[in-house]
């Protein structure tokens, strides 16, 4: 019988498809487990071996009909499954009298943490191991192979939320939506999905449980997910196959009336770089620097440092780019810079805040984004992450000074940066909004909480206030003192690769909006389709609503080209 | 026992996929192959058909390993998989 579920759109488009439900992890085995009564030693180990068998050969089927890295990773994790050493360990652990579950658990963690020990390469294999260590278990206790299902037909993904070592797998020929029953906006599963392409929607209660091979329809702008659906849905989905294909982007993001808004890329290594340069990317707006950092025990060298930006710089010879600074903590511990034990880590020492903690590293990279800046013609801007005061805004100014940086800037993220505007911006040169943060503290909700996703919306009225008054407030700055040129604001959140959402930041005057390369050509297609002034009365409509739906609503229903290209 | 000498030709080492194609070769030699850096004892060396004790083993480019089996008629298996290892694999 026909179902709906409302969730929260986070990656448009309309499919219909049958379902394929993604496997809960397989638990870990219990360490007090005896072996079953009447097993043998040898018994247990030869059907340890039949297990590891049957998972290498599953995986070197997989890997005939993959491509490219994802060919790679599972011939390898192929060859790891059946491999001497893992078995012999587990052996031990059998002979010594361990369940066999219980046994293989054990060696996975042993050669798991052998391979992280060797460190590089080797370290980055850890994963492989204990994602064939899980499918053994499931092997040997006939429960299904954990990671996204295989299928020979197209399907929709239906589970309770990705992590981000799902993506390795996705095959994007195979999977034509995702419906999660937890995430929210800013979950790994929407992040992938607008990095795909893919119709998603999450925070779907039950969507999990909807039974495997079921017919399933998603809507990923309006959240609607439809369990066996009926004519109408079919007729959507059709509609929506049909629809005229978005055009590439042209390289200059502007209104119909020539009011030049730049489209910029969000991007966290030069290879990233290159392939936003290929898509059109005016610039960089965002380039993370964490990418260096991340999975490190120390503080990489500043030789390191300035090979790593340069490449990204490299990318973009006489364009805008703009790096941040390290923004670890919360969300993105590092051993070396961030206390793992604080009670509430979004709220703790992050990015700038760092600075306090373990002074140094922030001055050192600021030394190699200089050095690398100087050895290539991009027009390299440098924001601190997390700053909430002038008094933080005007610290960063001097160090970026004292490092030979001409443009300083911070991000806006802490609503008191953006209710505070003209102050912090009247010591340096621009702001950038990350909108995935600033809507978590505006709305108090965290972001990777799904139950809370509807106040955690870029929509929400509050949010909407909390930009324009940073835009107010730059306009306020500048007019103080002209002398030192325009203050910009842009915008480098998720909020700017929403079609709709992009035309209401334009009209609010925000300068630049940076996204994930995959939006480029839906932003500037809609921003193409009306004049500046349609842009600014989009934003005072947006800006009056009481709610986010309410916004979203008013604003779509006034963007036709959204229908038309299934945005 | 039958004993080969050969230094590793691939410019990555003995890692990634020249490891995998190693190990394959050595699983599929009728004999047991062990595999240990040159000047190493021979009871700390590793299954050559193991590609986790390859890895473990991080035998660069330029480095001498020694192959060695307790197996009857082993020299021919040893043979092949010497040359193998005296191949660049990773320049295909």
């Amino acid at each position: 019988m026909m179902r709906t579920i409302q969730g929260i759109g986070v990656s448009a488009g309309r499919v219909l498809g049958p379902s394929r439900r993604m496997p809960p992890p397989v638990p870990e085995p219990d360490p007090e487990a005896k072996p079953a009564p009447g097993s043998t030693v040898d018994g247990e180990k030869a059907r340890l071996k039949d297990a590891a068998e049957a998972v290498r050969e599953d995986l070197k089927h997989r890997a005939e009909t993959a491509s490219g890295d994802a060919k790679a990773v599972l011939d390898a994790t192929a060859m790891m499954a059946s491999d001497p050493m893992l078995l012999k360990a587990a052996g031990k652990h059998i002979n010594a009298g361990m369940s066999t579950d219980r046994a293989i658990w054990e060696a996975g963690m042993e050669v798991a943490a052998m391979l992280q020990s060797l460190g590089g390469y080797m370290a980055e294999r850890t994963q492989d191991v204990l994602d064939v260590r899980a499918r053994i278990v499931a092997e040997l206790n006939g429960l299904p192979a954990p990671g996204i299902p295989a299928s020979d037909v197209p399907f929709i993904l239906t589970a309770v939320e990705l992590a981000p070592a799902d993506t390795a797998t996705l095959d994007p020929a195979m999977v034509i939506g995702l419906v999660t029953s937890e995430g929210g906006p800013q979950s790994h599963t929407a992040i992938l999905a607008r990095s795909l392409g893919l119709p998603a929607v999450v925070g779907a209660p039950g969507a999990d449980e909807v039974p495997d091979g079921a017919e399933i329809y998603l809507d990923g702008a309006s959240g609607t997910v439809v369990v066996e659906p009926g004519s109408g849905e079919r007729d959507a989905a059709n509609k929506y196959a049909a629809r005229s294909s978005l055009p590439a982007f042209n390289g200059s993001g502007a209104t119909s009336d020539g009011h030049h808004v730049p489209l910029l890329a969000n991007v966290g290594s030069g290879k990233d770089a290159r392939a936003a340069a290929e898509a059109g990317a005016e610039g960089i707006g965002l380039l993370r620097t964490e990418f260096c950092f991340l999975g490190r025990d120390t503080e990489p060298t500043i030789e390191e440092q300035v090979a790593a930006y340069g490449a990204v710089f490299e990318a973009f010879p006489g364009r805008k780019v703009v790096i941040r600074t390290l923004d670890a903590g919360a969300d993105k511990p590092l051993p070396f810079l961030t206390d793992a034990t604080e009670p509430n880590p979004a709220l703790g020492v992050r990015g700038f805040r760092t600075d306090r903690t373990s002074p140094g590293v922030l001055a050192r990279q600021l030394e190699a984004i200089a050095a690398a800046a100087g050895a290539h013609t991009a027009d390299v801007w440098v924001m601190a992450p997390m700053i909430s005061t002038a008094e933080e805004a005007a610290d960063f100014a001097v160090m970026c000074a004292g490092a030979g940086l001409g443009m300083p800037g911070v991000m806006v993220e802490v609503p008191a940066a953006a209710i505070m505007s003209e102050a912090v911006l009247s010591r340096v040169r621009f702001a950038s909004l990350g909108t995935n943060d600033l809507t978590q503290y505006t709305m108090a909700s965290d972001r990777q909480l799904g139950s809370l996703a509807s106040l955690n919306d870029p929509w929400q009225p509050a949010v909407l206030q909390l930009i324009s008054a940073t835009v107010a407030g730059a306009a306020r700055a500048t007019a103080l003192e002209p002398a030192s040129g325009a203050r910009t604001v842009g915008v480098c959140g998720e909020a700017a690769a929403d079609p709709a959402l992009a035309v209401v930041l334009a009209g609010m005057g925000v300068n630049t909006l940076s996204m994930t390369p995959r939006a480029l050509s839906g932003v500037g297609a809609v921003l193409e389709s009306v004049t500046l002034e349609q842009a600014k009365e989009l934003a005072s409509r947006a800006l009056a609503a009481h709610t986010a739906a309410e916004a979203r609503t008013i604003v779509r229903s006034r963007l036709p080209i959204l229908e038309q290209l299934g945005l | 026992m039958a004993e080969r000498k050969a230094t590793v030709a691939s410019r990555v080492g003995l890692h990634a996929r020249p490891a995998s194609i190693f190990a394959e070769a050595a699983a599929a030699q009728p004999v047991e192959v062990t595999i240990a850096k040159e000047g190493e004892p021979a009871e700390e060396a590793m299954d050559a058909s193991s590609m986790l004790s390859l890895m473990s083993l991080g035998a660069s480019h330029g480095d001498v390993v020694v192959l060695r089996s307790d197996d009857e008629g082993a020299d021919t298996a040893l043979e092949e998989l010497a040359k193998i290892l005296e191949t660049d694999l990773d320049a295909t």
